[in-house]
């Protein structure tokens, strides 16, 4: 049974709220450190950082729009092999779903890992955060919370980024402990809710005053997702009207210089290698005269499109929606839209939903006897 | 006007359906030109990334032929197969791959006669449709 405790937010200072309760685990023996996104000096970049001590920890900024990487990534390279000691994350619901996805291609492990998941407010593309903020950091993330949580913009915003806009699943999932904000009274007190056995383990020591969530969370989360949903079918239907032929998708990704941003940032692109950077496409300048001379002309460099279809083929039925290749793209390709739009007609086809269950096998890394019969023979 | 004469990329295993082909031949039975075998040791060694290749730089048609199910020579590549299939068949067509473009078909090392026959109603499929955009347009 879900067990949850309530964290009193003095003066309004929801980020101190937060940052109390990192400390709180952080000081739990069994904990070694915590993987908290932080505000680094000099810049108000937000990034993924490991923390042993509380002090660092006032710079951590969970509620931030500032999105830079999928930590999954992180996580698992954190988890991959035994540590040695136990790791708290603090990660966006976005983040855990990828996670559980590589802990299934075995590039991380759940053991010695207690994941702390928030209620996802969003987060704006690289380029906007850094339009957006201003040197008081702490003043900005509490006016980008009161915009998400309250509809108050009058301090001034910016739209999401377009994973963001779409997201239908901001809810930590798969998390050992959440933090709820949506519906609730984040001047007053926020739930903290232990999700699974090693949530409760760590919920035990804690010394949280025991309380019941706000009933309104429910119900803001069921409004939200509602919204996002018909956000994301609505943009499922403008993609797939953009690529529905060969030229058109061309022309999707005519701004493609192959630099592979956008697989570098995947955090599901599991290849410790990717084909597509090895001696396979290291070709003889020859080749591509030939290729040019049979069809009169060949754009460089070549395989562009043919990068982004295997690429589908490779990690469609694990992709999160997270939109960090929409962010990672030079030339702002809207790949998200693409790879998103793709990846929920492959995992249907499998009846499969990256992250949703560890339990639930990769639909490549199994096969059963008598299925998909339709796709055998040739009739029509 | 000559008729439109498609290219197939095939990819046989080697121990059915190439064996099929080579029973085809020697029992002198017939099938179209327009079908380039390449033979591969297991329809499951078939990567996506070839059929993705194939059809990109203008094969009309890519067809992937395994042994049976239960029969296959690796016990269960060609299971392995339809699965990759199924999703090269979810992807493809989002972009307008028509689906008789590509085919999954299991045939059998003694069906020669089978085999001249998938591969002349394939042929016939793909002159009905008319050659691929990708031989028709730059793709990039």
């Amino acid at each position: 049974m879900a067990e949850t405790a309530l964290i009193d937010v003095k003066e309004h200072n929801l980020l101190a709220a937060l940052r109390g309760f990192f400390k709180t685990v952080l000081k739990q023996e069994e904990i070694s450190a915590i993987l908290v996104p932080r505000r680094l000096p000099v810049t108000p970049t937000v990034m993924p950082t490991l923390v042993t001590d509380p002090k660092h920890l006032d710079a951590a900024d969970p509620l931030s729009p500032a999105f830079p990487i999928n930590a999954a990534k992180i996580v698992s390279r954190l988890t991959r092999r035994e540590s040695g000691g136990k790791v708290a994350a603090v990660m966006r619901p976005c983040e855990i779903r990828a996670f559980v996805e590589l802990v299934k291609l075995k590039q991380g492990r759940t053991e010695d890992l207690v994941i702390i998941g928030l209620d996802c407010l969003g987060a704006f593309s690289n380029r906007d955060y850094f339009q957006w903020i201003s040197e008081d950091a702490d003043a900005c993330t509490e006016k980008f919370c009161s915009v998400m949580l309250t509809g108050d913009s009058s301090g001034g915003s910016r739209e999401l980024a377009s994973a963001c806009r779409v997201c239908e699943q901001p809810v930590p999932a798969g998390a050992d402990i959440t933090v709820g904000l949506f519906g609730v009274d984040t001047a007053g007190r926020i739930p903290v809710t232990a999700q699974s056995a090693a949530g409760e383990d760590l919920f035990a020591k804690l010394g949280l005053r025991v309380g019941e969530e706000p009933t309104a969370r429910r119900k803001a989360i069921e409004k939200l997702v509602a919204e996002r949903t018909a956000a994301r079918d609505a943009m499922f239907e403008a993609t797939r009207a953009t690529v529905d032929n060969l030229e058109k998708l061309t022309g999707y990704l005519a701004n493609c210089v192959n630099c592979y941003n956008c697989r570098v940032a995947c955090p599901v692109c599991y290849c410790r290698e990717c084909v597509f950077v090895t001696d396979v496409f290291d070709h003889e300048p020859s080749q591509y005269l030939r290729w040019a001379a049979r069809k009169g002309a060949v754009k460089m460099p070549t395989d562009t499109v043919f990068y982004h279809i295997t690429r589908l083929a490779h990690m469609s039925t694990a992709c999160v929606g997270c939109g960090q290749c929409s962010n990672a793209c030079p030339n702002d390709i809207p790949v998200m839209e693409l790879f998103r739009t793709v990846a929920h007609r492959t995992q249907q086809a499998f009846d499969y939903r990256a992250g949703r269950s560890l339990d639930d096998k990769p639909p490549l890394a199994e096969f059963k006897e008598d299925e998909f019969q339709e796709v055998v023979g040739i009739e029509a | 006007m000559s008729e439109f004469e498609p290219t197939i990329v095939a990819f046989f295993c080697n121990w059915c359906t190439y064996t099929a082909a080579d029973l085809a031949g020697t029992s002198r039975l017939s099938y179209p030109h327009s079908i380039k075998i390449v033979r591969v040791m297991c329809s499951g060694m078939v990567d996506p990334k070839y059929v993705i290749k194939a059809l990109l730089e203008g094969a009309d048609g890519v067809i992937v032929s395994g042994c049976n199910p239960g029969d296959c020579h690796y016990i269960n590549g060609n299971y392995k197969a339809r699965r990759r299939i199924k999703l090269l068949k979810e992807i493809l067509p989002q972009f307008g791959f028509e689906p008789e473009r590509l085919r999954l078909t299991w045939i059998a090392a003694s069906d020669g006669l089978l085999l001249s026959e998938i591969m002349q109603e394939m042929t016939e499929q793909l002159r009905a449709l008319g050659p691929s955009e990708a031989r028709l347009k730059m793709v990039i």
